[in-house]
């Protein structure tokens, strides 16, 4: 099996996601009282931040299976798209509004693009 | 329908030459149980909007339940058991088992988390003056670790292993190292499932 030189992308991805659920927790365990914004708003800068961090170093690998990576990755981002439209169906049907709902608007989105990014990743490094 | 073969290297050091193992053809993702998943989505649907007690309990509790014994089992029964057999068991296992779970796993997860988050709205169990909020914040971050686990490690190896077996010549060190990976997240998910039992019983009986 030939190990190639590639991006810390699924410690980087599982780090990102790490940081919108410490966001999404934070959040939850003061519902329904008003918490100040700023602390998830921080942790889910940190997450995007990581995940741009994240398709730009994958940008720069020259060597990739890109053909299998874009083919798992559209499949996957499908398949949790759907979960993430659940998630927020539940979230809105439950009268979340304001910058608590926005919040956990972008961390599902998050979550939406990183987690078929680390499927497709984990697929295409094996190419 | 074709079969093909998995080449095991050191599978038989005097021959000399690669043992090839036949490995059944498979889907990566079951399209016959892709309208059961749908099904149950709509389900969830359906009881989120009716907001009544008793569907949000059941599917809370009936997928809640099936995600606990899958981890456990999967990690404390499954994992050792796996470890032991022999490479073509193995292989055949997996061709069978892992496409299935690409299915159940996010639908079990996703249906107990968003009934199981409706549940606590309509109870008040998740507002912060419930008398045991600290046990449920206790079971967000025990869910969260659960969540990061299953998303960024034993997904991502679960559908590798499948894409490399759909291989004409599948690379068996590929497998075993994403078959370890997926093995070791499932007995640590195993252990945090214990965690939640024990915090969803204590919740439960106030």
């Amino acid at each position: 099996m030939s190990e190639r030189a590639l991006p810390p992308v699924t410690q980087l991805g599982i780090t990102s996601l790490a940081l919108i659920v410490a966001g999404g927790i934070y959040l939850a365990a003061y519902l329904p009282r008003q918490v100040p914004l700023l602390p998830a708003e921080m942790l889910l800068a940190a997450s995007v931040l990581l995940l741009a961090v994240n398709l730009l170093a994958l940008s720069r690998v020259k060597t990739f299976a890109w053909t299998c990576f874009f083919e798992v990755a559209k499949w996957a981002l499908l398949a949790y798209v759907v979960l993430a439209g659940l998630i927020e169906f539940a979230l809105v049907r439950d009268g979340l509004s304001g910058g608590t709902l926005v919040i956990l608007t972008l961390s599902i989105a998050v979550y939406a693009v990183h987690v078929p990014i680390l499927i497709a990743f984990t697929v295409a490094r094996y190419q | 329908m074709t079969d093909a073969v998995v080449r095991i290297p050191d599978a038989d050091p005097h021959s000399g030459s690669p043992v090839a193992i036949p490995r059944p053809d498979f889907e990566v993702v079951p399209r016959a149980g892709i309208p059961i998943a749908a099904s149950i989505f709509a389900a969830l649907v359906v009881a989120i909007i009716a907001n009544k007690l008793w569907p949000l309990v059941f599917l809370h509790v009936v997928f809640g339940a099936a995600w606990t014994i899958l981890d456990l089992f999967l990690g404390f029964v499954l994992g050792p058991i796996m470890r032991r057999l022999s490479v073509p068991a193995r292989i055949e296992l997996t061709t069978r088992l892992m496409p299935r779970l690409l299915l159940i796993m996010p639908t079990v997860v996703t249906v107990t988390l968003a009934a199981g988050w409706q549940l606590g709205t309509l109870m008040g169990t998740v507002n912060s003056s419930y008398f045991l909020h600290d046990w449920v914040v206790a079971s967000y971050i025990v869910v969260g670790c659960l969540a990061l686990i299953a998303l960024g490690l034993i997904a991502p190896a679960n559908v590798a292993v499948l894409m490399e077996l759909k291989k004409p010549r599948p690379n068996p060190a590929v497998i075993q190292t994403l078959m370890k990976r997926f093995m070791f997240s499932a007995g640590f998910t195993g252990a945090l499932q214990v965690a939640i039992l024990v915090i969803m019983t204590r919740i439960r009986s106030g």
